[in-house]
């Protein structure tokens, strides 16, 4: 098959057995080759898809999405919701305006948490370091898994009613709303082209200075891995005979919300040495859709027992996805 | 003439730091008398109807979200 990465690997070979007459089989031989193939592919492939996702950005702003959703009823609009998720970037700094602006435009509360799940979950840093690390068809099982969940929870967070749990100033935003509907739309049509490569450039720009040092760090610690740690150690500890792997995968995903781009790298070195994809996927989900910081943010708007309500119906599903595909895939 | 009041909206990310010293630029530029806030509450944000950081409000009103205005850009918005 076609391999995009192929030219890279290539260089990593040269590096590794011409220019230090090492084997790509020896210990170091192997961390090195590791790590000099993983750090110019992620880079590149991060400054790439920053570029690309930051430029269309200015097509997708959050007053397009939610005239898209306005309207819309259950299941359908979770639908619509989690698949917008998909294209949409999203910061969980702005989770709560987002919120507010949701639910003040009538959009219903489980369409709303479809698309607050989906958003975060299929970003571009996880998209491009699952694409990277794993390949194309895990990178899509991680979009389709994803999506499916983010459905299924918004629906049935809509199901059960729980506007109740959101805290009640909320409410008043969605009157206010309805006195001076309109007055949206101010400079979304005048954007150049030049403007929205500038747009691109600058998201790509923050986006490698913020985590390329992660990058170089979880590769280096991974390569470390790759090339000493023997494998019967992990598939111990982390291989499909140990049910315990995907619910402490999840857990420890949880606060570690920056560092995706740190710890992925490990995990793929992990995956080498046999820990089932399953896991991976369960970590990298808990990761991007359980962050803390987004929970502490969103603590603002919603009562502890939505809260509560959330964060079961995530971790459930989860790790429910975690033993599905490891026991598909076995 | 009285002072404009500027606001930039934004959780304190790196982003919203660039707009408020490009915001602090444009006004030094125009030789301006303004007051600059930066709004970080998310609630105060959604408040002003904005969906999407880094915004900038120049007298109360929006004028730009979702994106780092440049020095230039926001020259003429605080004119108006």
């Amino acid at each position: 098959m076609f391999d995009p990465f192929y030219p890279f690997d290539w260089l990593a070979t040269q590096i590794v057995t011409r220019l230090l007459g090492l084997s790509v089989e020896s210990h170091l031989g192997a961390s090195l080759h590791f790590f000099l193939y993983d750090v110019p592919k992620v880079l590149t492939l991060l400054i790439v898809i920053s570029f690309v996702v930051g430029t269309f950005q200015s097509f997708l702003q959050p007053e397009n999405v939610r005239q898209w959703l306005e309207g819309k009823r259950t299941l359908g609009g979770n639908i619509l919701a989690a698949m917008v998720g998909i294209v949409t970037p999203f910061c969980s700094c702005s989770a709560v305006p987002l919120f507010i602006g949701f639910l003040e435009a009538g959009i219903p509360l489980g369409v709303t948490f479809s698309y607050l799940i989906s958003a975060p979950m299929v970003n571009e840093v996880a998209v491009v370091l699952l694409w990277g690390l794993f390949g194309l068809k895990v990178t899509l099982l991680y979009i389709g898994f994803g999506v499916g969940l983010a459905i299924l929870a918004g629906y049935i967070i809509g199901w059960l009613k729980l506007e109740k749990w959101v805290e009640s100033f909320v409410w008043q935003f969605q009157k206010a709303h309805q006195d001076n509907a309109q007055e949206d739309n101010l400079n979304a049509n005048h954007v150049t082209w030049k403007q929205r490569f500038q747009q691109g450039w600058f998201q790509s720009s923050e986006i490698v200075r913020s985590v390329w040092l992660y990058v170089v760090v979880g590769i280096a610690i991974g390569a470390g891995i790759h090339g000493y740690v023997p494998t019967t150690l992990v598939t111990q500890l982390a291989g499909s005979s140990n049910p315990f792997a995907v619910p402490v995968a999840v857990v420890l995903g949880v606060p570690l919300y920056a560092n995706i781009a740190g710890v992925m790298p490990i995990t793929e070195a992990l995956v080498n040495k046999g820990m089932p994809m399953g896991t991976v996927l369960a970590f990298t989900m808990a990761v991007t859709a359980l962050s803390l910081p987004e929970m502490v943010i969103l603590r603002k708007v919603l009562r502890p027992q939505l809260l509560a309500v959330f964060i079961s119906l995530m971790t459930f599903g989860i790790i429910s996805i975690g033993y599905l595909f490891n026991a598909l895939l076995v | 003439m009285k002072p404009i009041t500027v606001e930039v909206l934004g959780t304190g990310c790196k982003k919203c730091q660039q707009l408020e010293a490009n915001a602090r630029e444009a006004i030094a530029a125009l030789n301006l008398e303004a007051e600059i806030f930066h709004i970080t509450d998310p609630i105060e944000i959604a408040k002003r109807g904005v969906m999407s950081t880094p915004a900038l409000t120049v007298n109360g009103k929006v004028v730009g979200k979702g994106k780092v205005m440049t020095s230039e850009e926001i020259q003429p918005l605080l004119q108006m």
